[in-house]
């Protein structure tokens, strides 16, 4: 379909497209194998100047959209959604410093970010997933600094970014409203990294501990002002799911495609099962569904980008159709290809792995769905 | 450190169906892209330019839609780019092609390296690198896989041979070309992709390289493509059977029959 991509645009896709081929494809399967950090390919993406898109242009970026974030994501999760979260994981990372960020912090953070630096985004702890509230890491003012304690778990780049927003609890008595989210860069005294899990998929991606032990950051690292974590970490994670959207409706059509060029080629009963309208039919279901979760997505980023005011329902409903969408469509890829599918030797059952994720992080889809109908109700209370 | 790299836009498959009437290559519908080998050698050349200073300048012959060529050389690290372009230089053989590119290396002022793919893939003759060293006067090296260093007036390179390479030193002025051992070519940074956009390509006519006209194009090619064809396998193979003395009396005769023995 004709999605009125910019000049540009095509460019940014045209190029990511070229490095998922030429750089992350024939590593792939190796990365996964061996739960191995993408440094080269993150070292190309950043040389390529894919960081460089959604910094500003006077922080030496090129200030791009969403819709042309979602484009380099998509295009790297087609071959593999592994490295492609390595990549979409700084950008969750850096949003706080984007929406939140005072000019002193934008001037520190950007540039690096932009020439190829990765970031992470820590809010999950063990007892706080869904019901973020919960967080026990604090963060106490001492003098001309905040000392931080606690553990963060599951952070993305976790070990491998360098700048980590982390959000930590300075007044517990006001809960939620206790709050506050910090810069703490890579090498400060009293933070490291814990045991580095080991997943079902996107395996590329380094997923790790965070532990901060009376960890001191400076009062100047403090994003916006205390008691603003909740909403700095809301607002991120509205802007950034429709990346998990379009690393999504990559892994699908990366699998649609492998389901399709399989079934030209296997033969059954003397004729190639495509020539069977069975797998025809899934097939055609498979692409649909790929198609409707790409113009949802897009349509998001483009609302985003057109400078919409609200848009976490808008961003849920892509986060959440699309990352169903490719859990249906990686798993009918290995129905497709049968026994092949099952097997290591083919990347379908990898992107059924992967597809899962999607479904789980940035908000589970049943969180999104509570935000979809909380704003339904919202909308027809006015 | 002046580079100056030859590279040429070809169609983009190997498949390339020749024309019946004119012994010409059909262009039409095949997507053009830089020659393979030539990516080698603009990479080389970014890399001698990026340790020892200087400019990168690629240089190509063709019709105008050859710039997207030159632009692909700009986005990767080249610092100039000149496209040869005429009608007069059309149907040029390696010879016409060699003396035009000599000519703009002339006019461009000479470098320290000049810089090509081992061959293209569409003539694959493999003869244009060397014929614009002979033009030029300079020392050539072919099938160069490194380039083991560059200072002094000299560069020492590894050069492919059969049976493994050979190092040589090879004085500065020289011509290169390039195999694919030689490096792994970077890809487009954005920037580098908008700014080739917006670069401008300095194009030269036939005018513009002397009035020597007779050696550009057809009139200056003494080669003549006098057809062009597949060759036709035919299987004459026999299997000779039998005891083994039968084997060899038969095979003894069949030599015989055809005037070997």
């Amino acid at each position: 379909m004709d999605y009125q991509l910019t000049e540009e645009q095509q460019m940014i896709r045209d190029l990511a497209r070229a490095i998922a081929e030429d750089k992350v494809l024939p590593v792939r399967a190796e990365l996964d194998e061996k739960e191995e950090f993408p440094t080269q390919i993150m070292k190309v993406m950043g040389d390529s100047d894919l960081f460089r898109v959604f910094v500003p242009e006077e922080y030496d970026g090129m200030g791009g959209g969403v819709l042309d974030e979602c484009l380099i994501i998509e295009e790297i999760s087609r071959v593999c959604g592994g490295v492609a979260l390595s990549y979409a994981a700084t950008l969750l990372g850096t949003i706080p410093v984007l929406l939140f960020g005072n000019e002193e912090q934008k001037k520190d953070v950007l540039p690096k970010i932009a020439a190829g630096a990765l970031a992470a985004f820590a809010l999950t702890e063990a007892s706080a997933g869904s019901d973020a509230s919960n967080i026990q890491t604090t963060a106490v003012k001492d003098g001309d600094d905040y000392v931080i304690n606690g553990t963060k778990q599951w952070i993305t780049n976790g070990g491998n970014a360098l700048f980590y927003t982390v959000i930590a609890m300075t007044d517990k008595d006001k809960g939620s409203r206790g709050a506050s989210a910090f810069i703490v860069e890579a090498d400060t005294p009293g933070f490291t990294y814990g045991k580095k899990e080991k997943k079902m998929g996107i395996r590329a991606s380094s997923t790790t501990e965070l532990i901060f032990d009376n960890c001191r950051v400076p009062v100047k690292n403090l994003l916006s002002k205390e008691g603003m974590g909740f909403i700095i970490a809301l607002k991120t994670l509205d802007l950034s799911r429709p990346g998990v959207a379009a690393q999504a409706v990559g892994i699908a059509q990366g699998a649609l495609e492998e389901a399709l060029k399989f079934a030209k080629e296997r033969q059954q009963g003397g004729q190639p099962v495509i020539q069977y309208q069975a797998v025809q039919h899934m097939l055609a279901d498979m692409a649909m569904q790929v198609e409707a979760a790409r113009a949802l997505t897009y349509a998001a980023a483009r609302t985003i980008d057109a400078g919409a005011k609200t848009y976490s329902k808008e961003a849920s409903m892509a986060k959440c159709f699309a990352s169903d969408v490719a859990m249906r469509v990686a798993t009918d890829a290995v129905q497709v290809m049968g026994g092949h599918g099952y097997m290591r030797e083919y990347p379908v059952e990898k992107m059924m792995r992967d597809a899962k994720i999607t479904q789980i992080y940035e908000g589970t889809n049943q969180i999104q769905r509570n935000v979809i109908a909380a704003n339904l109700i919202k909308e027809t209370l006015r | 450190m002046n580079i100056v790299v030859l590279i040429k836009q070809v169609p983009g498959s190997t498949e390339i169906k020749v024309d019946p009437k004119t012994n010409t290559l059909i262009r039409d519908g095949v997507e053009a892209i830089v020659n393979p080998f030539d990516t080698y050698a603009v990479e080389e050349a970014v890399r001698l330019k990026e340790a020892n200073g200087g400019t990168v300048t690629v240089l190509t012959m063709g019709p105008p839609q050859a710039a997207e060529a030159l632009k692909q050389a700009l986005s990767v690290g080249a610092d100039r780019a000149i496209l040869v372009s005429d009608r007069a230089f059309a149907g040029a053989d390696t010879l016409a092609t060699s003396f035009t590119l000599a000519a703009a290396i002339r006019k461009i002022g000479g470098a320290d390296v000049v810089i090509a793919g081992k061959q293209t893939l569409d003539g694959d003759t493999g003869q244009v690198g060397p014929e614009v060293a002979m033009h030029l006067k300079l020392p050539f090296a072919t099938y160069v896989k490194k380039i083991e260093s560059a200072d002094g007036g000299k560069l020492r390179v590894e050069r492919l041979v059969e049976d493994g390479y050979e190092v040589l030193d090879i004085p500065t002025p020289c011509v290169i070309t390039v195999v694919k051992e030689i490096n792994d070519p970077r890809l487009p940074s954005l920037r580098g992709i908008m700014a080739a956009k917006k670069a401008e390509i300095v194009t030269w006519s036939a005018s513009d390289l002397g009035d020597d006209v007779k050696r550009f194009g057809l009139s200056g090619s003494p080669t003549q493509v006098v057809e062009t064809y597949v060759p036709e396998r035919v299987k004459t193979g026999e299997m000779i059977t039998g005891t083994v003395e039968q084997q060899v009396d038969r095979l003894v005769e069949k030599l015989k029959e055809a005037g070997v023995l």
